[in-house]
């Protein structure tokens, strides 16, 4: 039995063994800051901003702080040493000095490279609804779709556009949900983000579109520290995605960003990721290092945000989309797949921090691990006295591809308000060769039985993604699923 | 359609199929019987190419072609079914969904362009209604939450949605009460025709009072120890098998 599983297993082996598919390196030249970080390197990339003081001031201090910390050692994942000094913290495609003003002024090879990412930039090809910021190393090369948002009230673009249009709207949000103290990678992306999105919708406004970032790692020895803040007003409502690919490289390449979303009362937020920067090659060999800070504010009443990731790339994935139900009956939402194949190691999770009453939050976690994965859902549900009538569920779900990956869970539950509900159901379970032979003998070949069981898996997860996006998710999966066993 | 000669096959270390003779042609039914632990589902598991069914000795041919050559999704395509004893649950994945891939494996493999999606619906409806099975059916997951009669129901349909060649079905009988019996039978007798075989293994009479098989067979010890009409399968009913056995022994 267990000869004829290992003859399946090397044809699944074969069948699934597609690579990674957007690991071309543009070829544009580039200006960047020579590798090395003190406090000048800071305040060049906040003069070539041509930042306000307040902000300046603010990375300053960030950087301070960051000199006095240390990397977190508790994540279930083995990181090989970063030389902070080794990464350049400012790369942009060389443009006119101030620039692109439209469309016609970017780099047709960035055009190029968008195209073949598959998110033309040319608003006329594109689908109908998503207006797009596109992130290229460290710079927003281009926002589609203005003029149709500005109609709305709605302001999406570039995050160093906002520093000089919408200063008093930075100061007022920039840090409030992730303060720079909030952890080391936090923190050093304070001191030195490059860019990133922003987005207001206004009192009332529910956003027209679909709003989508697109992020890029071009160079090489950068690093990537975009910063990304939406505030969503009172009674509002926004969809917002965004994805990450990155070139094959043989170093690791270190990309910490910031996300913060802050929901005013009646307001809801939706934030989909669908990560697949380059998770290295099959013996752990370079790879995006993908550290990442995303934290939702239900400020106000009746308020919703809901985080769903698709997480396929990085070589190490660190991230905890959270929510802090702060406002009254708000409601916090993660939906997530994260796939750890080869030697990728994933510790995600979240953190759903219940002080508001009758605040409600729900965790759909599906863990796949393949090949030497490892696989961590990290989880913390926190409940403070004043969240009464709080209700929490949360259900994990591990697969395991194979005997040489490992799946995790560590779910951390603290409640302090006896009115409190949490629910915790987990699972883990592998691909039976039932299922397989099912499907086989119904002409089905192993390649497309395992990507429709895998996919079955991931079913609740993948409908909380827009409908464009779901069916790039499970197309990502599929080709992420190489070297998968049965 | 079938021909099987001196079918030797062992699962793991241990030996369950020794020197199998078997001949199935285009248009008939033959039923598949025995004691618990005969051989009978391994036989129905190496024909489908089940991983861990290993064959050592014999040979095994379908419409002229080697049989044991196939993978077992070629041996599907070519339209070899399989109806499961216990068919496997797939969460998430759509009854339909499943259907449909295995409907357009099968046209692929016979250079036939993929099924309208809106033919394909009014057949897999047409299909229902003949297995009296629920709309709600289609929005379902792969077996998931299915009692054992609607499993065996949807096997039966999967058979006739796929229109298979040669079916194996494997103890349809078993775990269904009388009307499901008769729905299940029914389904598997429209299916009967001069270009199909169908292969029933089951471990009672029941069944073929509504399916009128051609043949019956004994298979006992791995191999078949005696054939005969359907009056084979009534006189088992009645006696047992350990006449039959003692007379092979």
């Amino acid at each position: 039995m267990s000869q004829n599983a290992e003859i399946q297993n090397a044809e699944i082996h074969d069948v699934i063994g597609r690579g990674y598919q957007h690991g071309f390196v543009t070829d544009i030249e580039s200006e960047s800051l020579p590798p090395g970080l003190d406090e000048d390197v800071v305040r060049a990339i906040s003069r070539i901003k041509r930042e306000p003081a307040f902000l300046t001031e603010w990375r300053l201090r960030a950087f301070r702080h960051w000199k006095t910390l240390s990397e977190p050692v508790w994540a279930h994942v083995h990181v090989n040493p970063i030389d902070y000094q080794d990464i350049s913290y400012y790369s942009a495609p060389k443009t006119k000095k101030d620039g692109p003003k439209s469309l016609e002024e970017v780099d047709p090879k960035l055009l190029e490279t968008y195209e073949k990412l598959g998110v033309p930039l040319h608003e006329r090809a594109r689908l109908a609804g998503v207006a797009v910021d596109a992130v290229f190393d460290s710079v927003s090369v281009a926002t589609t779709f203005k003029d149709r948002l500005e109609k709305a009230g709605v302001i999406f673009c570039p995050f160093s556009d906002a520093v000089q249009r919408h200063p008093e709207l930075l100061e007022q949000h920039l840090g409030s949900v992730v303060p720079y103290t909030d952890n080391f990678y936090a923190c050093l992306n304070s001191a030195v983000f490059s860019d990133g999105s922003f987005v207001y919708i206004p009192k009332g406004v529910r956003c027209p579109m679909e709003l989508s970032t697109y992020f890029r790692i071009n160079a090489a020895k950068t690093g990537q520290f975009e910063r990304t803040l939406i505030v969503a007003d009172e009674g509002s409502h926004v969809s917002y995605l965004e994805g990450c690919t990155a070139p094959m490289r043989d170093e690791n390449q270190l990309h910490a960003a910031v996300v913060e979303l802050i929901a005013m009362a009646d307001a809801q937020i939706k934030y989909s990721t669908v990560q697949n920067w380059y998770p290295g090659d099959e013996n752990g060999v370079g790879g995006i290092y993908n550290f990442v800070t995303k934290r939702g504010e239900c400020r106000g009443r009746n308020s919703r945000i809901s985080w769903t990731q698709v997480e396929t790339g990085s070589a190490i994935t660190w991230k905890y989309p959270s929510c802090v139900l702060r406002g009254d009956n708000s409601v916090g939402e993660f939906y997530s797949v994260a796939l750890a194949n080869h030697r990728q190691q994933a510790d995600t999770g979240t953190k759903m921090i219940h002080i508001g009453a009758n605040t409600r939050s729900t965790i759909v976690s599906k863990g796949i691990s393949a090949g030497r994965g490892q696989n961590t859902y990290r989880g913390l549900v926190k409940i403070l006295p004043t969240a009464t009538g709080a209700r929490n569920f949360t259900q994990c779900d591990s697969l395991l591809m194979g005997a040489g990956c490992g799946a995790h869970t560590f779910p951390y539950v603290e409640v302090k308000n006896p009115s409190a509900t949490v629910e915790h159901e987990a699972s883990t379970s592998r691909i039976s060769e039932d299922q397989l032979f099912y499907c086989l003998q119904r002409g089905i070949s192993e390649e497309d039985a395992v990507n429709m069981i895998v996919n079955g898996f991931c079913k609740s997860v993948f409908k909380e993604l827009p409908m464009e996006f779901a069916v790039e998710a499970q197309n990502l999966l599929a080709v992420s699923l190489e070297g998968s066993v049965g | 359609m079938l021909v099987i000669k001196d079918l030797h096959a062992k699962v793991g270390d241990r030996k369950v199929l020794d020197g199998l003779n078997l001949e199935v042609p285009a248009g008939e039914v033959h039923a598949i019987m025995g004691p618990n632990g005969s051989g009978k589902s391994t036989l129905a598991y190496t024909l489908a190419g089940r991983p861990g069914y290993e064959v050592t000795a014999g040979s095994v041919s379908y419409q002229g072609r080697d049989l044991l050559a196939l993978a077992p999704e070629e041996r599907a395509q070519a339209g070899l079914f399989l109806g499961f004893q216990y068919p496997v649950e797939i969460p998430g994945v759509n009854n339909v969904y499943l259907l449909k891939a295995a409907l357009n494996a099968a046209r692929k493999h016979r250079g036939e362009a993929e099924v309208d999606a809106f033919e394909f619906l009014t057949l897999v409806r047409e299909k229902m209604k003949v297995m009296q099975m629920d709309e709600a059916f289609l929005s379902r997951g792969v077996n998931e939450g299915f009692s054992g009669g609607e499993k065996k129901r949807n096997e039966i349909l999967q058979m006739l949605v796929l229109e298979p060649s040669l079916a194996l079905l494997d103890e349809t009988d078993s775990g269904l009460d009388i009307d499901a019996l008769k729905v299940v039978a029914n389904g598997v007798n429209t299916l009967r025709s001069p270009t199909r075989a169908i292969v029933l293994v089951t471990h009672y009479q029941r069944l073929l009072d509504y399916i009128q098989p051609d043949r019956v067979h004994v298979l006992a010890r791995g191999r078949i120890i005696r054939s005969g009409g359907p009056e084979l399968a009534r006189e088992l009913e009645a006696r047992g098998y350990d006449w039959v056995l003692n007379e092979a022994a």
